[in-house]
């Protein structure tokens, strides 16, 4: 009894470490392969670390008039990210905090940091911080019912809303080739591009440009509140990354259910592993063949989002009558 | 798994073709449109392929066929080519904002699901979902032609409607292929006569916009 507790916390840590270590490399590898793919030499896969290193290092500077909202954000946002990456079986099912928390209450973590990001965008009064968070909060306001409504056809699909039956319902092999799956699969992309500003909606590369938008909301932070806002925004891409692996590539995942197997684990890094190359790479590729589009588009994009999600849910109501 | 593989894949096919109409919906460019078309035909065209395979109906290969050549290939391009020649490659003029006919297609998607669930209720399950997935192709083809101004569109409109019906007919054992034949010819026929009222509406009203003949009453300019 107490040595499964202790082992379902030491994997629990294990999971926390390899979320935090393996964030900025997921970051790094995806900038080295769209630097290839676009002809450049690129930073070497590892440069996040560095960049995290130095701005830890470096003295923070506070404007005159930040509240105490504004000093708070870094740590709260990165606690929130920190404790989603903790939920979303990554190498591991079963993970003790996964038990706490559904995919909703995923995504109202996710919702509880943009709140304060923004916040935090408004709180300083610089015009690039209002716009950030006004920006921000259209994009979060179009992205949430999309990834809700995905969230609700994927339980339609398996019958619950946690994350580790889920991933053992389509184990199982309990699904099929199934049209809401697909349609949920391609909302939640779009849903995770919006989300972390990846090309189509913003552009991660950027700092002094009109259209920015995540960029300009943290652009009065520096020192060791900006390198935990950037580390935050790593663990959101892992998070999202591993949320879409789990949910519709689980095979290969270490199901630890009773107690470590060793083999098994290693097998669950392995895959692990593979997803965030694959992800690294499909996205570079994605992003070097898209152009960015304007801001008002993005209401489009997201809508297009939601629909699917929408019909995802309608396509399961059909499917389940039968 | 496998034992639903099939009753799974033609539920797949269906809903590409439902999502290529939605991908015409959400074009805003007259070639993205007619490119979008295109996917939604060859979607109808692997369709009808894997129900041929599925049912052992060999001459469902020929609707696949005629559906991969005349509505995935011929159209487009013949298509394409007007819209070249005319310069009218800018933009879809919308009747409706493109968010607002997004939404109006899942409510028609809506729409169709109630209307043919509690009919064919004692059908088969693929057939009802066929139906179902084949009655909102058709109907978000209406919404194409509704809500989109160009006679270009219209024409997709019309088109990604007979795809609908084909998905219909290729869903549902014992459909003739005359049947087939005859929609697909007409279509053509169709399709041509279009081509020639382009070219004669663009000379009297320097045009495609539809707007323009609505008041018209046959007066010459």
């Amino acid at each position: 009894m107490i040595q499964a507790a202790i082992t379902s916390i030491g994997l629990q840590l294990l999971h926390f470490m390899v979320a935090l270590a393996s964030a900025p490399l997921l970051v790094g590898s995806t900038r080295f392969a769209k630097s290839r793919l676009q002809g450049r030499r690129g930073a070497s896969p590892i440069q996040p670390y560095r960049d995290l290193l130095r701005l830890m290092r470096k003295e923070t500077v506070l404007a005159h008039d930040a509240s105490w909202i504004f000093r708070i954000t870094p740590y709260l946002v990165f606690a929130l990210m920190a404790a989603a990456a903790g939920m979303v079986p990554m190498f591991a099912l079963d993970l003790p905090l996964a038990s706490i928390g559904d995919l909703i209450a995923i995504v109202a973590l996710l919702a509880t940091a943009r709140f304060f990001q923004a916040l935090a965008g408004l709180d300083i009064g610089t015009a690039f911080g209002g716009m950030g968070a006004s920006r921000d909060a259209l994009i979060g306001s179009l992205a949430e019912p999309a990834v809700l409504m995905v969230a609700f056809a994927v339980a339609l699909v398996a019958g619950t809303t946690a994350l580790p039956a889920i991933v053992r319902f389509v184990l199982s092999g309990g699904v099929g080739v199934e049209v809401s799956l697909a349609l949920a699969l391609i909302a939640l992309v779009i849903v995770a591009i919006a989300e972390n500003g990846r090309i189509p909606v913003d552009n991660p590369a950027t700092h002094l440009e009109l259209t920015m938008v995540h960029e300009a909301m943290v652009l009065e932070y520096s020192g060791r509140d900006l390198a935990l806002i950037e580390a935050a925004q790593m663990l959101k891409l892992l998070v999202f990354v591993s949320l879409i692996a789990s949910l519709f590539a689980p095979w290969g995942l270490a199901v630890a259910a009773d107690g470590f197997d060793f083999a098994e684990l290693l097998g669950g890094m392995a895959v692990f592993v593979l997803h965030l190359l694959a992800a690294a790479l499909l996205i570079a590729v994605f992003e070097v063949s898209v152009a960015k589009m304007r801001v008002f588009r993005v209401v489009e994009f997201l809508g297009a989002a939601f629909i699917l999600a929408v019909l995802a849910v309608v396509f399961r109501f059909v499917t389940d009558v039968s | 798994m496998f034992a639903t593989l099939a009753y799974d894949l033609s539920h797949m096919t269906g809903a590409m073709v439902l999502l290529a109409g939605f991908a015409v919906l959400y074009q805003r460019r007259l070639l993205g449109v007619l490119r979008a078309f295109a996917c939604q035909a060859v979607a109808v065209a692997v369709a009808a392929a894997w129900q041929a395979y599925s049912q052992e109906a060999p001459h469902l290969y020929v609707t696949a066929a005629i559906a991969l050549l005349l509505k995935g290939i011929a159209a487009p391009v013949a298509l394409d080519r007007i819209v070249r020649r005319l310069d009218i490659h800018r933009t879809v003029e919308t009747a409706v904002g493109i968010g607002a006919t997004m939404l109006a297609g899942v409510g028609l998607v809506v729409l169709a699901v109630l209307l043919v669930l509690p009919v064919t209720i004692s059908s088969a399950a693929l057939t009802r979902e066929t139906l179902a997935v084949a009655l909102s192709v058709v109907l978000i083809g209406f919404l194409i032609m509704i809500t989109r101004r160009n006679a270009i569109t219209q024409v997709v409109g019309f088109m990604s409607l007979e795809n609908g019906l084909v998905l219909a007919a290729v869903g549902v054992k014992g459909m003739p292929l005359v049947v087939e034949m005859s929609v697909a010819f007409s279509l053509l026929i169709a399709f041509i006569l279009f081509g020639i009222f382009f070219f004669r509406i663009r000379e009297l009203f320097d045009t495609l916009d539809l707007q323009s003949i609505e008041s018209f009453r046959g007066e010459r300019r």
